[in-house]
């Protein structure tokens, strides 16, 4: 923590460079959004190719949209903390920010990535496959968005934590699994009632699970970031 | 003490595999019948005992390392990664067990009842524990991070008992929970139940406090023989 009292507009002041200092880098580089849009790419493609001619049933096109997220998500998002250890600029931010500013100033990035991961997938999946049908959108644009959410909050304190190891690539999505599979067993049951064509109010007890599960993660996250963070 | 638990343990074994099981108790040594189940309820003495000790494990890891976090004892990570050995170690006899009672009694060795998905994501949860901690070289780094991870794991885990109920119906029978009682114990049942939960948390203790000694003494042999290399 820099020497001074820091105050609420500073602390606002620091997410926002946090997160302006990430998507200019990233739009230098376009890595993690060149890696995520080619993982969307390429999944969707094995999709199609397996299923050849056939026609799923739409349940099972209900679970392999977010079998296509889940895995796009986990090629991009530790991007943001990983990269502060290669350039060797995690020890600048450390003495610069507060570790709460940077969590969140990461999270908004990861947001970012994961709306517009979420958006790309859904309108390719649309597009290409056939008898993926949504009939209540009310219900399919909650769940997204809110699903989206729970990701980012995830992945961004898993990101933090596989930073420091030395297996960067292959942690992530194995550390990353069991923490999310509550969130994906549940966006998958809202997707499928949205494909069904139930009504809204059928779906409230997926909303609840996942506001609650955003709530605790971000909560928990922002009180053990530091530890995670600091040397 | 090894002893008296030997002792103890043999005679559980014993007695919860030989006292007959009859549709009427009449003598203070007979087990009621268990309607669907028959002898195949004999595995509540065994399975119980080492889900509740995974569970457990798991806990008692959780705590030693937000105490390490508050207190930064090397101790402290030495008993959290040796309790979550442990735990993983039953948390397999868990799964094994309750897998060969789930083959004679369900049909199939494996069929995603809530019980079997949420006891594979405590042993995914283990896994990727120790994936973490192998990847991680700095020793305060590996204790933190493996601590924080624990406890994320430990926060989301409670939402499989949100999700799980509105994904499937569990068949799962539950001895004491359940006041209907799909099993019915009577007091002698409940006695040898009762003691091989002891016994087998007993033999828990008495493990663990074998394994911490010894990381302990391999910790110090370590200590001395960089000293002796370096004078």
């Amino acid at each position: 923590m820099p020497a001074g009292r820091t105050t609420g507009m500073d602390w606002i002041r620091s997410v926002t460079a946090i997160f302006m200092k990430d998507w200019r880098s990233e739009l230098r580089t376009r890595y993690a959004i060149s890696a995520l849009l080619m993982f969307v790419v390429t999944t969707i493609s094995i999709i199609l190719f397996s299923l050849g001619s056939e026609s799923a049933r739409p349940e099972v096109l209900c679970g392999m949209l977010w079998v296509v997220i889940f895995f796009s998500a986990m090629s991009g998002l530790s991007r943001t903390f990983v990269m502060e250890e290669e350039r060797g600029t995690a020890m600048t931010l450390q003495l610069t920010a507060r570790g709460s500013a940077v969590y969140v100033g990461k999270l908004l990035f990861n947001l970012v990535l994961v709306t517009g991961l979420d958006i790309l997938t859904v309108a390719l999946y649309a597009l290409l496959i056939n008898g993926f049908v949504i009939k209540t959108y009310s219900i399919f644009v909650v769940i997204v968005a809110l699903g989206g959410v729970g990701f980012a909050a995830a992945a961004t304190i898993i990101a933090a934590i596989i930073a420091r190891a030395s297996t960067k690539g292959t942690l992530y999505p194995v550390l990353s699994f069991p923490i999310l599979l509550p969130l994906v067993l549940t966006v998958i049951n809202g997707t499928r009632l949205a494909s069904d064509g139930a009504l809204i109010e059928e779906a409230y007890g997926e909303f609840q699970i996942l506001i609650s599960y955003i709530v605790v993660v971000i909560a928990v996250s922002l009180l053990v970031f530091d530890y995670v963070w600091k040397d | 003490m090894r002893w008296l638990l030997g002792i103890w343990l043999t005679a559980v074994v014993v007695l919860a595999l030989l006292l007959p099981m009859v549709a009427q108790p009449q003598h203070w040594y007979e087990f009621p019948n268990v309607e669907g189940l028959g002898e195949k309820a004999r595995i509540i003495f065994f399975h119980v005992p080492t889900a509740w000790l995974s569970f457990m494990a798991f806990v008692a890891s959780m705590v030693y390392g937000i105490r390490y976090l508050a207190k930064r004892r090397p101790d402290d990570d030495l008993k959290s990664s040796t309790a979550a050995a442990l735990g993983f170690l039953f948390c397999l006899l868990a799964t094994v067990t309750g897998s060969i009672w789930a083959k004679f009694s369900w049909g199939s060795f494996w069929n995603w009842d809530p019980r079997e998905t949420s006891i594979f994501v405590l042993l995914l949860i283990y896994g990727a524990y120790f994936a973490l901690r192998s990847a991680v070289e700095v020793e305060e780094k590996r204790a933190s991070l493996a601590a924080v991870y624990s406890i994320i794991a430990a926060v989301t885990m409670p939402f499989f008992m949100f999700v799980m109920p509105r994904v499937l119906a569990s068949l799962h029978p539950a001895p004491i929970i359940n006041t209907q009682g799909k099993v019915f114990m009577n007091s002698t049942m409940l006695v040898i139940f009762l003691a091989s939960l002891a016994g087998f948390t007993g033999l828990y203790f008495w493990m663990f406090r074998l394994q911490v000694r010894i990381r302990r003494m391999e910790l110090t042999t370590v200590n001395q023989e960089g000293e002796l290399k370096r004078a």
